[in-house]
Parts: C-alpha cells; sequence; structure tokens
C-alpha cells in the first residue's frame, strides 16, 4: 500500500524527508503525476508529491525571469508569461498522450526532467534556461544553488546537476528560469517528399544559414502522405519574411519551399514536441535517441535493418523519436548500439513496467562514469532515499 | 595588499621536492617540465597579479596521456595540483602555491575537428577562445562567448570558468556552447562526457564541469558548439543625461520583446578614460553611454534599430549615434573593448565583477559610488547592462599600501552589496582566491557543505586547485 505524503511548504518537506531518513524508507518523488511510466520503477512505500508547493515566487518581464514553487502547473506558468509576452525558451514537452495520463505538469518536474520541445535546436536546452534552484537532499537539508540572475559562476552549478536527475539528488522545491520575448510572428516553411537522408541534409543547410531557425522537424512518409521536412522561423514580421524568403533561395535544391498556416504549423509542432506522432499504438515501446544530426538516418536505416520501427527526427535530426514493438529487448541493444555509432545514446520513454524493470532506461555509463555518478547521488543522499532506482538500478 | 590567505605549504611536500621532480621527470620530455627558479616564476601568478606564489614545478604536458599520467603520480604523491589554461583569470584562479604543481594546458593547442554540418568543433584545451572563430570565421561560423581576453584565453580555462563575454545575452556563456569534453579525473582517470550530440545522457556532468574552475578535474579536449554568424552585426550609440534612464530604457527594450546581441554599459568616468584612449567620439556631455548592438541583414537591423532608436528617445536620449560603416563599427567597439587597458593607463585598479537584477541599477550604481568615495577611492562603471554583470573599476595607486587594501575593502563591499540586491558574488571571473572567503555572503552553511561533498565525490583529498573557491575554513565535507 503506497501511502502519499503532499506537504504544502519546504519546511514540511524537508522535515518529512528527515522523519523518512530516521526510518530509511525510500520516497518516490511526484509532481503532477503526468510523466508516471517515464523511469525505471521506484519501489518506495511513500510518495511525495509537491502539488502542494505552487505560486509563482518571482517575475520580472523586465529582467526576463521567472521563478515558481515546484508544483507550479506548468499551464499557469505559460500564461503569466504570455500575458507579458515572454515565454519559455526550450518549449518544454506535455507527455500526457505518451503516457495517458491527466492531471497537469508541473513547472518542478520540467526542470528535474531536463526536457526540452522542438525550440531546443536554437533557444538551449530546459538545463540552458533554468539559472535557479532550491531543493530537499536525502538529509532534508534545505539547499539553494544558483539564483535569479542570468549570469552566475559563483560556486559549483548544482543548478544543471538537478536538472536532469530526475529528483534523485534532490526534491526540487523551487525553480527559477530565464524567459525570452514570445515573437511577433511565426512562420513553419515545408519541404515536402524528401527521404529521410536528403531532409538531414536540408536541414543542415537551414540550420547553418544565418536566418535564426527555431524549428526542425522531419516526419518521414506514412500512409500515403508524403514526407514532410519542418522549418520554423520566428520573430519581428518584417525579418520573418525577409528570412522566409531568403530561405526558399537557399533550400531550392530540395525542392519548393511551402508554407503552413498558423493554426496547423502550431498543432503540429505541439505534437512534435511532445512525441505525439507515436503515441499510438500504445503498447508500443518509444525511443528518444540523441545523436549527431548528419548520423541520424543512417543510425535509423540501422535500427530497421533488424526491427520493424516507425521515427521522426527533431533538433535537424539531433533527436530521433523512434517507436517500435515491445519484443524481445524492445530493441534496446541494437538502438543503442545505432545511437552509440552515432555519437550519441538513446533513452526507452516508454514501456510496461515490466520491461523498464529489466531493459536500463536510461544509456547505460562507462565504469568510471557511473562510480563518479553513485559517488554525487551519495553526496546529495547518502541514505539512498529519493527516487532509488530511478535512473539506474542500485542508484 | 595580502588580505587573502594561502595555505601554509606543506613542509613533507617541499622537503620531497627532488624526488617529485624525478618522478615527474619520468614521466615527461626535459621540454615539458619546468623547473628552474626563473622560468618557474613565470607562472606565479594569472591577470590578478597582486598575489604572487613560486610553484614547485610547471607540467606542461603535450596530450590527454601525459595530462593522465602526471595527475595519477601527484594524485598518488599527494602532491597539489592546479590547472592553468592562458593564466588570464583575473580572479586568481590559476594562482599556484609553493608546494604545488602547475599543470598548463598550453601545448595543447592542436584543433581536432571541425564540422560544419553538425555545427561543432573539437579542440585541445589549450586552444585560444579566438582561434575557434578564427578557424571557422572563413565558412562563415563563429563560437559565440567572447570574453575580452579571449584572444589569450584558451577553451580549457574558459570551461574552468564558465565564461562569459558581451554577446552572451542572445548565446549565452560557456556552459551552454560546449558540447563535450574530455577529463581527466584526480586519479589520472580519462573520462568522456557529451560529444557531438546536442544533449548528454545522466547526470550533467558537463554543467557542473563547466565552472568548476579546475576543481573537479582537468580539461584536455573541448567539443564546441559552433554557430551560423549573422549577415552582419550594427552597434548603435546612445548618450543619456542621466545613468536611471538608460537604465529605463534597457527595460523598455526588452519589455518590447527586442533581445539586442550586446547592451553595454558605460558611465562618466568610464566614458572619459576610454574617449581619452581611444578617441572613439564618444559624447562629453552626458552621464551615460549604451553601446547597443543587434544583428541581422541591413533592412532587418534597420528596422530592429529604429525601434530601439524610438525607445531610446522615449527614455530622454540625447545622443544617437548609429554606425554607417564598419570603421565607425570598429570606433564604437574600440573604446568599450579598450575600458580595461584604458583605465590601466591612468591608475591600478581592480575589476569587480558581480552580477544585480538589472532592476536595482540605479540603487547599485547610487550605492557604489557611496560606497567607494567612502574609501576616498575612485570608480569606472563598465557592464554588460541586459544581463546585469557588472564591472566597477575601482582606481587606486599600488604603491601606496593603504589605498591598495581600501579597494579591496571597497571592492568586497560592492559585491556583497551584490549579494544583497539578489545577485551574485561573480558572473564571468570566476571565485577564485579573490572572493573566496566571501563565499559565506551568497551561501549559507548548508549550501556550502553541499557543494564541498560533491567537491568531494572528485577529489576527496584536495589535490586539485586546493586553496580557490571555498572559504579555507570549514572544509570538511
Amino acid at each position: 500500500m503506497i501511502v502519499v505524503r503532499r506537504p504544502q511548504d519546504e519546511e514540511e518537506l524537508a522535515s518529512l524527508v528527515r522523519e523518512a531518513s530516521g526510518h530509511g524508507a525510500p520516497l518516490a518523488i511526484e509532481g503532477g503525476g503526468t510523466r508516471k511510466g517515464l523511469g525505471r520503477p521506484v519501489n518506495a512505500g511513500i510518495t511525495v508529491s509537491v502539488g502542494g508547493l505552487t505560486g509563482i515566487t518571482l517575475y520580472e518581464p523586465a529582467e526576463m525571469v521567472i521563478g515558481a514553487r515546484a508544483g507550479t502547473p506548468l499551464a499557469l506558468i505559460e500564461a503569466a508569461l504570455a500575458e507579458k509576452g515572454q515565454m519559455l525558451g526550450f518549449e518544454p514537452p506535455d507527455f500526457r498522450r505518451l503516457y495517458g495520463t491527466e492531471g497537469a505538469p508541473t513547472i518542478g518536474t520540467v526542470a528535474a526532467g531536463n526536457l526540452s520541445g522542438s525550440r531546443r535546436l536554437w533557444g538551449g536546452a530546459c538545463r540552458d534556461s533554468l539559472i535557479g534552484v532550491r531543493f530537499v537532499n536525502g538529509l532534508g537539508e534545505i539547499v539553494k544553488s544558483g539564483g535569479r540572475v542570468m549570469k552566475n559562476v559563483t560556486g559549483l552549478d548544482l543548478v544543471k546537476l538537478q536538472s536532469g536527475a530526475w529528483g534523485t539528488l534532490g526534491v526540487l522545491t523551487e525553480v527559477i528560469f530565464k524567459v525570452v520575448p514570445r515573437p511577433e510572428v511565426t512562420q513553419t516553411l515545408l519541404l515536402e517528399g524528401l527521404s529521410e537522408a536528403r531532409a538531414i541534409e536540408a536541414m543542415s543547410a537551414a540550420v547553418g544559414s544565418p536566418f535564426e531557425i527555431t524549428g526542425a522537424a522531419h516526419l518521414p512518409a506514412q500512409a500515403g502522405a508524403p514526407a514532410q521536412t519542418l522549418l520554423r522561423i520566428e520573430g519581428f514580421a518584417f525579418s520573418v519574411e525577409y528570412r522566409a524568403e531568403a530561405l526558399a533561395g537557399l533550400l531550392k535544391p530540395f525542392g519548393a519551399l511551402g508554407r503552413l498556416d498558423g493554426p496547423t504549423a502550431a498543432a503540429l509542432w505541439r505534437d512534435v514536441s511532445d512525441g505525439a506522432l507515436l503515441a499510438e499504438p500504445r503498447d508500443r515501446a518509444l525511443w528518444r535517441l540523441s545523436v549527431k544530426p548528419g548520423e541520424a538516418a543512417a543510425a535509423v536505416a540501422a535500427i530497421r535493418t533488424t526491427r520493424e520501427a516507425s521515427a521522426f527526427y527533431d533538433w535537424a535530426g539531433g533527436l530521433v523519436w523512434l517507436a517500435t514493438p515491445e519484443t524481445g529487448d524492445a530493441g534496446a541493444a541494437v538502438i543503442r548500439r545505432a545511437a552509440r555509432q552515432a555519437s550519441g545514446y538513446a533513452t526507452l520513454l516508454r514501456a510496461s513496467d515490466g520491461l523498464r524493470a529489466e531493459v536500463p532506461v536510461f544509456e547505460p555509463e562507462p565504469a568510471p562514469i557511473a562510480a563518479l555518478n553513485r559517488r554525487i547521488k551519495t553526496s546529495f543522499d547518502p541514505e539512498g532515499l529519493l527516487n532509488p532506482g530511478k535512473m539506474h538500478s542500485g542508484v | 595588499m595580502g588580505a587573502i590567505a594561502f595555505p601554509t605549504p606543506q613542509a613533507d611536500i617541499l622537503a620531497r621536492r627532488e624526488s617529485i621532480l624525478a618522478g615527474l621527470a619520468a614521466l615527461l620530455p626535459p621540454e615539458c617540465l619546468i623547473t628552474s627558479e626563473d622560468e618557474r616564476r613565470a607562472y606565479e601568478t594569472d591577470a590578478f597579479t597582486a598575489y604572487r606564489r613560486v610553484p614547485m614545478a610547471v607540467a606542461l604536458p603535450r596530450n590527454t596521456a601525459e595530462v593522465s599520467a602526471v595527475l595519477a603520480y601527484c594524485h598518488a604523491e599527494s602532491v597539489p595540483v592546479v590547472p592553468r589554461g592562458a593564466g588570464t583569470s583575473l580572479a586568481g584562479g590559476a594562482i599556484p602555491q609553493e608546494d604545488a604543481v602547475v599543470i598548463g594546458v598550453s601545448k595543447m593547442n592542436r584543433i581536432l575537428e571541425i564540422d560544419y554540418a553538425n555545427r561543432f568543433a573539437r579542440v585541445e584545451a589549450g586552444v585560444t577562445n579566438l582561434a575557434i572563430t578564427n578557424t571557422v570565421s572563413a565558412e562563415g561560423f563563429f563560437y559565440a562567448p567572447d570574453p575580452s581576453s579571449q584572444l589569450a584565453c584558451t577553451i580549457g580555462g574558459n570551461i574552468g570558468m564558465n565564461s562569459g563575454g558581451a554577446h552572451c545575452l542572445k548565446y549565452g556563456v560557456t556552459t551552454n556552447n560546449i558540447l563535450g569534453v574530455t577529463l581527466v579525473l584526480v586519479d589520472g582517470t580519462v573520462v568522456e562526457i557529451g560529444g557531438a550530440a546536442m544533449d548528454a545522457p545522466g547526470y550533467d556532468l558537463l554543467g557542473l564541469v563547466c565552472g568548476s574552475e579546475g576543481q573537479l578535474g582537468i580539461i584536455t579536449e573541448a567539443t564546441v558548439r559552433i554557430l551560423r554568424a549573422a549577415e552582419g552585426a550594427r552597434p548603435v550609440l546612445f548618450g543619456f543625461p542621466t545613468s536611471e534612464q538608460a537604465g529605463e530604457a534597457v527595460a523598455a527594450i526588452i519589455a518590447a520583446g527586442i533581445v539586442p546581441v550586446a547592451m553595454e554599459f558605460m558611465d562618466k568616468p568610464a566614458i572619459e578614460i576610454c574617449e581619452a584612449f581611444a578617441k572613439a567620439g564618444y559624447p562629453m556631455d552626458v552621464e551615460a553611454l549604451l553601446i547597443i548592438e543587434v544583428e541581422g541583414s541591413d533592412p532587418e537591423m534597420d528596422a530592429t534599430l529604429a525601434r530601439i532608436v524610438a525607445i531610446a528617445r522615449e527614455h530622454g536620449v540625447k545622443t544617437v549615434r548609429e554606425s554607417k560603416s564598419a570603421m565607425e563599427t570598429a570606433a564604437i567597439w574600440k573604446g568599450r573593448k579598450s575600458a580595461f587597458g584604458a583605465t590601466g593607463r591612468i591608475a591600478d585598479y581592480i575589476c569587480m565583477d558581480g552580477t544585480i537584477p538589472t532592476g536595482q541599477l540605479p540603487y547599485v550604481l547610487r550605492r557604489i559610488d557611496e560606497i567607494v568615495k567612502h574609501y576616498g577611492l575612485r570608480v569606472a562603471n563598465v557592464f554588460h547592462a541586459g544581463d546585469g554583470n557588472l564591472h566597477p573599476l575601482i582606481l587606486y595607486n599600488v604603491n601606496d599600501p593603504g589605498e591598495a587594501e581600501k579597494a579591496e575593502e571597497a571592492g568586497n563591499d560592492i559585491l556583497k552589496l551584490c549579494v544583497e540586491v539578489g545577485g551574485c558574488l561573480t558572473g564571468e571571473h570566476g571565485v577564485g582566491i579573490e572572493k573566496r572567503d566571501l563565499m559565506h555572503h551568497q551561501f549559507n552553511r548548508v549550501d556550502l557543505q553541499q557543494q564541498l561533498r560533491v567537491r568531494a565525490a572528485f577529489d576527496a583529498q584536495w589535490i586539485l586547485n586546493p586553496a580557490k573557491v571555498f572559504p579555507l575554513d570549514g572544509r570538511a565535507a
């Protein structure tokens, strides 16, 4: 029987962790619960929800900075930013459609997962926008790192370390992000009918141009629909129009550059960022491969020689979403080998609980890195109370 | 000066000097090991020249394997190691100590791979910041972080300090522009973190190593992100009657959704010093100067600048000078970029590096003026207005020991002020030894102990850059 505890403030959360420490009782950490199914199953009798820690604590539009308690719904943050013509620069994905979950994604889990959407190509990852955190470590201590200013090199950067640690190094209680202006105009340009390899070349040419591409995705042909290569440019109207024309010239060798209308494009980018294009069928394993962009198509081709897989590309090829039947190891060995050959790695984003207990969800680490990470884990959480085994078995 | 303490050199290490030198000599060819006092003296300090300590030896390995061998040896012998790039740290991050071996990366200066299609360059740690941009500029690419010392400073040092520059408002600092590193751990183990992909798996060790000031290992290679440069860049110079108005104009520009590639601020003393040196044609009848640079094609820059100029006029701008040519652009930037050098011609100075929330700007400038006057000194303010990273230059006379001490105290007061208003001790120069003893003002005991435990996960014995970053007291993790 799992007990859910829902502290109402940071102090209560800290004492809850101290109490758990007294009993050696591990804790599963949860935000909005929309990403249940991501990570290895955590074996803990107590779930700590940070959903009670809500509210924007700081928003200075002129300083392009926003801070909020970890359990604040992402939607609330995005609405507050939109009101002042701003947004998070990394287009945080929403995985509810992948996992079939309900509830509201929280800003804390966005930070803890370092998950970034299509704009990561231009705007950097979640961890690049995250500039300050407060967290409770496994000793039940409240720790801060970074702050509210975007240039800060004071001391070790524990902010970055928390982003992508999935709550294994601390329970985030407050996060501070730098933000960017919401563009006046967004235009999505479209190339049709390209092969995967050719699409990567087109995206590389576009991203290697001076025209500031904020999204570059390729959706291979399927069920009669032609392949689509999407390029997004944003900014002031005069500038977007100029760059759209310039790109049409640059990309002529790849075909005529069409334009997608605003609402269609916005929905499509949402689907790309959220991985929703591969959400169904639900029983397929879903992988995310981060690779050298130019080798993405070859990596996918190599995987397809051994198993059936559907895929699409984001980040100009740097990110591959790949769905494959959950048979055997769900392709883990061949997929990880292909990703490594493309100078990258793979994450098993979605699979059954059983498979995720068997197959490493996160990329297995070379021995010296694994040893280092264990020591880092111990430095935050000596008793291994926080999300034990979420990332790697025994950590 | 001399208020900053160094640990007492460990007598047992000094006593073993001959055997340690012999041990190092077995690992490196003679031209890679410096032992004579004359030559070691060249490494006694960095750009924080008020403090000097001659190291026991200087190792200049040629590759990762040699760095690994030297580190493993020093670790086994418990000999402190001070990593060094080009020695341009303004915070004393590369200042050695008498019982330490300096490991310099200056001989590791090859560019290993450039990949335009995948937008990265792989370089050895001793390659200079500017050399990367120079190597890729023919293809229209650049490496974004541009610290003032970019002609000399190395990418290894940049990663160690998480260096910034004038253009990070748009492009971020070093940590946002590095994809991977080869890191030699204290026991000589070589690990690869990240690489040509945009993200690295597992804990963000890359983010942790950036700005760790040589406390966690020695970087021998780096994969850096290169970007295609904009079609053009153009600065405009704005003179304002007051600093407040300049600050309000900066806020209004950001509120209008414009993120210029750079927004640089100079106060009256800085304007006078820079103009006297660079003859850049800066207006002398204003209290504050902003240099705002935008990028894009000519029509894009025209349109963006028109918006910025309109905003500046709403905030009482007195002088507007738009660059019409490459020569004018160079002249506008020459004054700003020579600020430190020009100041050095008229006085000795120490350069502060705190960051503040930009909304606090008018208050902080007023307080800085009061603090410096209190000590009977002068100050010139140059800073990155978009991100609130201040560089007050406190002027003093180095031959007057009393003044030097006062300058240091005034600097400390200014940094404490930065923390008080919600900012931090250092935005891009690093803590080094300079701000080490002020860390208590930004972090409480619990915060610092957590950082120390993370440090200990890499180097439990305090072999790496031991007298830096963390206050000497309370170090037991």
